[in-house]
């Protein structure tokens, strides 16, 4: 048997075992792709300086498929936690990454994931600093699961789902319901005029201008599973706030809402992994809107609607023609519909 | 290729919609009767929910919601046939959409597949035939359900695994049929129906023909719909009118698609598999005869019902006594009308299958509405303000 890995197209349940074959899987791609200090040192864990108040997350990932338009699961895996720390003002420092790996796995698929991953990592600054890698046998698991953990510094306290404040601003950092949108259409192959991609991305930078521009944040949240609907619901009853939106003022790209019409499905329900939505006083909205559309992430930022005394724990949708409805949040399964 | 914007541009154009709200509430205020339109499909139920529209209409405009969707009218006797099946060794079963969620009496097939079942939704008929290739050695049987709309895809799925010789294909045949519904909701008295919008996506197969029965008997308009709300707004101005002139017309308003006769392959291609059941018994209307479809004899080795008629239960099974779907499928009462609504029943524990359907009413409802619609014509504010009452 040849030692020399390289040689190997998949990924082997050796490859977990602990042994030469792991130990060069660990050096020759998660190292080299991660490279710092602190993973280097191959400590039984990584040591470091926290002070102050930090913000600290986890979240696992899988998806299908793993590569879809606009990214992978390893984007995702960085992304997601990232944007779980920015979320909460926190600037992203330190990752984890812990792989499980189905046999079988091509080695060139896994290289791709790892090398997106290191270079999401690079646009917020954050290191992945320990990890961990199990191979389970073929059919144990769909490919492979990522999960990270996150801890950063907060750099601006009070971010709340608590402190959405009535007459507050509700913002949407650019048109929503494409990465579910994506998702779906790599999911069924549907061959459909389109370049639709993912929103998938590190939202860090675009946070980090709100921060540094001194805006007074009540409440930001990544809109991923659940989408708009859940995010703003979740606010309303934590805040005791009503929320009044307007269907008129939330973008949408032209082939999500088509897809959306294909399946029945509403673009407020879809996931995002490139979306925030952000409340703050009304007289800083158009600050933060045009702050947003400085960056390229967030380019078609708006103002959606606002909080409200009325319909306390309600979303209000006003449409555009003089109706208006409860936006509810998304219930189980997301099917489309049968005819 | 499919253009998406397509789909959905022109047709929630605020200015138009607006138009014809005024025009409605101009022209209706001359009429002397209360129109109940039954919007037949659950789709438009959908509709006139979602985009609000009861807020836009005079008081004398009511929406009675029709049974006129296939989770829906699924009496739950049929659900255990899908458990059964799904139960056996060997076995996958296939299906559309929301009809996993739908309860039998032992459970819904989603909690099956959680038990173990291999069961698996769709959203192309056609992916069936991959399922049946991948498992040469089991039985991949496609739980088929929906109305005209659904049964020519069905009717192609057969005619390729016909013609691919994919043997270990079967079918559980639940298609259903639009007319007999509407003979059946008319005959059930008191009838406060007096207009129809009619499903143009069953029409777009069928052609409007299928309506002029339903005019001439019962003398009331049908207007063949789409599901936009410019297209559900211009169909009742359509009615309006027709009842301002005295007038039980046949028209299509959704003119883009639908003709009289219909797509004549797609009928062609039904008539070569499919026959009329003697009788299908509907949850809420129950036995209508005539109303459903079967596998004509000839294809007697891939219908299911045969293949497994052993282990099929034959009783009926009646719904839940607090549940009042029955009711609404009626026509006879609102979703809010029913004691459980968003109480005992939701989406998220349904005790019926009009809150587990995205186009069933209750559920329409409750995602959309916590209070009644009927609220008075729309004024201006509304465009600023939520239109939509306290709870």
């Amino acid at each position: 048997m040849s030692n020399d890995i390289r040689l190997e197209k998949s990924i082997q349940l050796s490859h977990g075992g602990g042994g030469q074959e792991m130990n060069h899987l660990i050096k020759s791609l998660f190292f080299k792709a991660f490279d710092n200090p602190l993973l280097c040192r191959e400590e039984d864990a990584a040591a470091l300086q926290l002070t102050g108040q930090c913000a600290f997350t986890t979240d696992a990932f899988t998806v299908s498929p793993l590569f879809f338009a606009g990214g992978n699961i390893g984007k995702l895996a960085i992304a997601g936690t990232v944007n779980d720390l920015a979320m909460m003002g926190a600037k992203p420092e330190y990752l984890s990454a812990s792989f499980i790996i189905e046999e079988g796995f091509a080695y060139r698929d896994l290289s791709v994931i790892v090398q997106t991953m290191a270079d999401e990592l690079a646009k917020s600054g954050a290191k992945i600093v320990c990890g961990d890698t199990k191979v389970v046998p073929r059919g144990c698991a769909d490919g492979i699961f990522i999960t990270t953990t996150g801890v950063g510094h907060i750099q601006h306290a009070g971010i709340s789902a608590h402190h959405v404040a009535d007459g507050d601003a509700i913002i949407v950092s650019r048109d929503i319901g494409r990465h579910g949108a994506a998702i779906l259409m790599g999911r069924e192959g549907l061959t459909l005029e389109s370049e639709l991609t993912s929103d998938c991305a590190t939202l860090w930078p675009a946070v980090k201008t709100l921060i540094d521009a001194g805006l007074d944040i009540h409440a930001l949240r990544d809109a991923t599973r659940g989408g708009l609907s859940a995010v703003l619901n979740e606010w309303s009853r934590a805040s005791e706030m009503g929320i009044a939106i307007n269907e008129a003022d939330i973008p949408v790209a032209d082939e999500v809402r088509g897809l959306c019409e294909l399946f029945g499905f509403e673009p407020y329900d879809l996931a995002n992994e490139g979306t925030f939505i952000l409340a703050l006083p009304a007289a800083q909205a158009s600050q933060a809107v045009s702050l947003l559309r400085s960056i390229n992430c967030s380019a078609n930022a708006s103002v959606i609607g606002h909080a409200c005394r009325e319909h306390n724990g309600k979303v209000i949708l006003n449409s555009p023609w003089g109706s208006s409805r409860y936006l509810d949040v998304p219930q189980g399964e997301l099917l489309p519909r049968i005819c | 290729m499919l253009e998406l914007k397509s789909l959905y541009e022109g047709f929630r154009d605020p200015q138009t919609i607006r138009q014809l709200a005024a025009d409605i509430r101009t022209e209706a205020a001359a009429l002397d009767e209360q129109i109940c339109i039954m919007e037949v499909c659950g789709g438009h139920t959908h509709t006139i929910m979602k985009y609000g529209l009861p807020q836009l209409l005079p008081d004398n405009i009511e929406f009675i919601h029709g049974p006129g969707c296939p989770v829906c009218i699924m009496p739950k006797e049929r659900i255990d046939h899908a458990a059964a099946l799904a139960s056996q060794p060997n076995v996958i079963l296939v299906t559309l959409g929301d009809m996993i969620r739908v309860p039998g009496s032992h459970g819904s097939l989603a909690q099956f597949r959680a038990k173990g079942c291999d069961i698996r939704p769709i959203y192309d008929p056609l992916d069936t035939l991959k399922i049946a290739q991948e498992n040469p050695d089991k039985t991949v049987v496609f739980f088929a359900i929906g109305f005209e709309t659904s049964t020519p895809m069905t009717a192609v799925l057969l005619a390729q695994a016909e013609a691919m010789g994919i043997n270990n294909l079967q079918f559980h045949i639940n298609h259903v049929l639009v007319p007999p519904a509407i003979d059946a909701v008319m005959a059930d008295e008191p009838v406060r129906v007096n207009a129809f919008i009619g499903p143009s996506h069953v029409s777009v197969i069928t052609g409007a023909k299928i309506y002029q029965h339903a005019v001439d008997t019962y003398h009331t308009p049908v207007v063949v719909a789409g599901f936009e709300p410019v297209d559900v707004m211009e169909s009742i101005l359509q009615i309006v009118r027709q009842k301002a002139a005295g007038k039980a017309e046949l028209e299509i308003q959704y003119s883009r698609a639908v003709t009289m006769d219909g797509n004549l392959t797609a009928q062609a291609l039904v008539e070569r598999y499919f026959e009329v059941r003697p009788e299908f018994r509907w949850r809420g209307l129950g036995p209508i005869a005539h109303s459903a479809l079967q596998l004509k004899a000839a294809f007697a080795y891939r219908d299911a019902e045969k293949c497994f008629a052993d282990i099929l239960p034959t009783a009926e099974i009646q719904d839940h006594k607090a549940c009042q779907c029955g009711d609404i499928l009626r026509g006879h009462a609102k979703p809010k009308d029913c004691r459980v609504f968003g109480r005992g029943c939701t989406p998220q524990t349904p005790l019926g299958s009009c809150m587990v359907s995205s186009e069933g009413a209750c559920n329409a409802y409750f995602r959309y509405s916590m209070t009644p619609v009927a609220t008075p014509a729309a004024s201006s504010q509304h465009a600023s303000q939520g239109a939509v009452d306290e709870q």
